[in-house]
């Protein structure tokens, strides 16, 4: 059933009653030719790329729970392509432009809104890195601009521009990012994919690999074996533990992200604002909420709950940034778990076992990645070859050198 | 999360700093022949466990010790507190 607007007046006149499930709710099969674990963001729009680019026929995600129950549907929903190295800039661009048409390409509302994003500065040392960057961004083909402190008063007059430490000068702005609906991007790319061929499996958990001489043959399950030509891992804060049963160590530790959402406010902020020197980032949600956020608690965790400590640290940098919401209580607010790589960015790679693929590592960013990373996963399962915009996001990067290290911070994982 | 310092008692784990896996008190061999395998095994491979974690922990705002700290990554209970000093000995490091 196609979406549209004709549809919705001809579903009201009619009482609602042709309205169909999104997507199946299949038995799995004895075999597929290609195994995607992890019915999240990326396994889905992994799966809906390789039906829809790539043709193959037997497609199936397995997914412990239900779909898009994890990082896709708790985040704090930005998109933006604004990086500063040559392995990850044009990946982000590649992301930011499936963004752009990727409500008329799976037919579903997802709600992208292309509101702005603004990295404010406090120091000229500070304006001479964004300016660098912003030239990093320009040079890779996407858009970025260097906003003096008069033009960021203009947008903002509310925040607290001559706060004694952090004095605001002014911001690096990319117009085209903005903010996407999070949960219709798996709903979405769910029903694409279904509507494709695409077996989404829940309630099925991956127990182990089945691997003979070096290959993957398939998958054991909680809801019995099923075999694979391919398989394709996608599960984000599980990455060590799933890929555990391969038999490989990663790169990698999972550590708990808080984020936070006010009681709705009137319409207050129309962009996403980062407050990096005070470990804050917000935007205002289209029902009014402040969504905010800040670093990551900063030791391993599999809780998906946060400390207190980091609760105050982050509602501090949002008083130092905007002392009048003060008095707006916290409506909500959620843990989830992050898979950080050493170098701050992600691996999609092939592994040591043939058949058997990775896609990981995204750290706290993985949100906006989310349509290049199904594209590239699908691309690299489909040919064994990797993506031109995704060839730096090798496993072997570490051993050889290579790291893209966005923030310089070494193999620290709690400081990415 | 309160950290049970060996020497200080009960501590608010904000005092201190965090560095990761435990196992990075056991160093390789800078000298060997497959030093350059073992040293990218031992700066960037992780157990990442689910559950039972050990872990060095800073007390930067204190008496500026390390500590082995042994945490269950899944409920953040603490079950065990060491001087990291005194496990790296038990494994005949330094003197």
């Amino acid at each position: 059933m196609r979406y549209s607007g004709f549809r919705v007046i001809r579903e009201a006149l009619t009482g609602h009653k042709g309205w169909q499930p999104a997507w199946r709710d299949p038995q799995p099969q004895p075999a597929y030719d290609y195994i995607i674990v992890g019915g999240g963001g990326h396994g889905l729009a992994t799966a809906y790329y390789l039906a829809r680019e790539f043709k193959q026929a037997r497609i199936a995600v397995l997914e412990k729970g239900w779909i898009g129950g994890g990082n896709v549907g708790r985040n704090t929903t930005i998109i933006r392509s604004n990086y500063l190295l040559d392995g990850n800039q044009p990946f982000y661009e590649f992301s930011l432009k499936l963004w752009e048409g990727l409500e008329q390409d799976f037919n579903y509302n997802a709600m992208v809104s292309q509101r702005g994003i603004l990295n404010l500065f406090h120091t000229d040392a500070q304006r001479d890195a964004y300016t660098r960057r912003g030239n990093a961004i320009l040079m890779h083909g996407a858009d970025a601009q260097i906003l003096n402190r008069d033009q960021v008063r203009a947008m903002y007059p509310f925040l607290n521009f001559d706060n004694a430490r952090f004095p605001i000068k002014g911001g690096l702005a990319q117009k085209r990012g903005g903010t996407v609906r999070h949960d219709a991007v798996a709903w979405g790319y769910a029903r694409g994919a279904d509507s494709r061929g695409v077996d989404i499996i829940q309630n099925c958990e991956v127990t182990g690999f089945r691997i003979e001489n070096g290959r993957a043959l398939g998958v054991e399950t909680s809801r019995g074996y099923i075999a694979a030509g391919k398989i394709g891992v996608a599960v984000a804060g599980s990455s060590s533990r799933v890929m555990a049963q391969a038999g490989m160590r990663l790169p990698m530790e999972s550590h708990v992200l808080q984020a936070f959402v006010s009681e709705g406010l009137k319409p207050l902020i129309d962009g996403v604002m980062t407050f990096g020197a005070g470990h804050f980032y917000v935007s205002q949600s289209d029902k009014g909420g402040l969504v905010f956020g800040g670093d990551i608690d900063g030791y391993n965790s599999y809780a998906q709950r946060g400390s207190m400590p980091v609760v105050e640290d982050v509602c501090e940098g949002g008083m130092a940034l905007m002392p009048m919401i003060g008095r707006a209580r916290l409506l909500r607010m959620w843990g989830g778990i992050m898979d950080m790589s050493m170098d701050g960015s992600p691996i999609i790679d092939r592994t040591e076992t043939e058949g058997l693929y990775f896609n990981g590592g995204w750290c706290y960013g993985g949100f906006k990645a989310t349509p290049a990373s199904g594209w590239v996963f699908a691309h690299l399962l489909a040919t064994d070859t990797p993506h031109p915009t995704a060839t730096a996001y090798r496993f072997d990067r570490f051993r050889n050198g290579l790291m893209l290290d966005e923030k310089g911070q070494g193999a620290q994982p709690n400081l990415h | 999360m309160i950290i049970n310092h060996p020497i200080l008692g009960p501590r608010d784990a904000q005092e201190f700093v965090y560095l990761g896996d435990a196992a990075l008190i056991n160093r390789p061999n800078g000298m060997a022949e497959n030093a350059a395998d073992t040293f990218h095994d031992y700066l960037y491979l992780r157990d990442n466990p689910a559950g039972l974690h050990r872990e060095l922990w800073y007390h930067e705002q204190g008496d500026r010790s390390w500590l082995v700290v042994t945490r269950n990554t899944l409920t953040h209970a603490i079950t065990a507190v060491e001087l990291a000093r005194d496990v790296a000995r038990a494994q005949g490091r330094s003197k």
